[in-house]
């Protein structure tokens, strides 16, 4: 049963990798990149039951949590332009053109 | 036998990602690229028994370099025009290619004489590994004897480390770092001058 989960694992990380290849938007990449983190994960979980060392499980939760930061700050990225959401900062200070 | 397929899915996986970085000029998509390749290293260096490996990969490959890849592409980006786009190469690199190959080659024929993959036989099993496998969780009580060795026997070169790093930091910091003044703000100079 494990091994059939990680076949489908792998194919559907086929799928995700093909759709950060190709996607045609910008969002498309994202959530692509997301799922395969998450499909990372997964398969790090499946590997540690099919190989009978759960400590591996460990890593899966890190991979876990890794991958929600750099999807938030991907997106915070897209939707702001810059990582710097205070107000002194957005004022054009960092094109170079003080005025 | 399954963890052989995944190796080489895995592997196949990554020479995809990273044929696609290189023929890709959109810069966004090829640091998210870049965090699939990690992640897809990570994988492969949990199935070859690396979970420590592993672990690190996953937070700076994974992690922290993506955030400050994007953070890189978010501070050097012109306003008003596409910031993610590279322009289109007009040569052909031949020199670069050839360096990669002979590079590549030489890589190859070294790895003939790296013994097996686990073998017992190997140079870094047979010198000093046996003891810390053998004394190490009796000696510290960490199950793991890398981190045994990393956290333990070698502690304080291990915070001497960790002590540069913070240094470095802090240098860092102090240099280009911190709130920056308001550009927008006129001194009182300025203000006279608009005002007369």
């Amino acid at each position: 049963m494990y091994i059939a989960a990680s076949l489908a694992i792998l194919v559907t990380m086929g799928l995700a990798l093909a759709r950060a290849l190709s996607g045609p938007t910008t969002y498309d990449r994202i959530a692509a990149v997301n799922m395969f983190g998450t499909k990372t994960v997964l398969l790090i979980a499946v590997l540690a039951f099919l190989s009978g060392r759960t400590d591996v499980l460990d890593i899966a939760l890190v991979y876990a949590l890794i991958n929600f930061i750099g999807v938030v700050a991907a997106l915070k990225l897209v939707a702001q332009g810059n990582f710097h959401a205070s107000d002194d900062l957005e004022s054009g200070a960092e094109q170079g053109e003080p005025k | 036998m399954i963890d052989v397929v995944i190796n080489i899915t895995l592997l196949a996986f990554l020479a995809i990602t990273s044929i696609a970085i290189v023929r890709m000029t959109n810069l966004f998509a090829i640091v998210m690229l870049f965090g699939i390749f990690s992640l897809l290293s990570a994988g492969l260096f949990v199935v070859m028994d690396a979970p420590d490996v592993a672990f690190t990969e996953a937070a700076v490959g994974a992690g922290i370099s993506t955030v400050l890849m994007l953070a890189t592409l978010a501070l050097v980006k012109r306003p008003k025009e596409p910031y993610y786009d590279e322009a289109p190469r007009t040569h052909r690199a031949w020199l670069p290619l050839i360096v990669v190959a002979v590079t590549g080659t030489a890589l190859v024929y070294g790895t003939w004489d790296i013994p097996g993959f686990g073998s017992p036989d190997a140079p870094s099993q047979t010198h000093v590994a046996r003891y810390y496998l053998e004394h190490s969780m009796p000696d510290t009580g960490v199950p793991n004897t890398v981190t045994a060795v990393l956290a333990s026997y070698r502690g304080f070169d291990t915070l001497g480390e960790v002590t540069v790093i913070f240094t470095a930091a802090v240098a860092v910091m102090l240099l280009i770092g911190g709130r920056r003044p308001k550009p927008t703000l006129k001194t009182k100079d300025e203000e006279a001058q608009d005002e007369a």
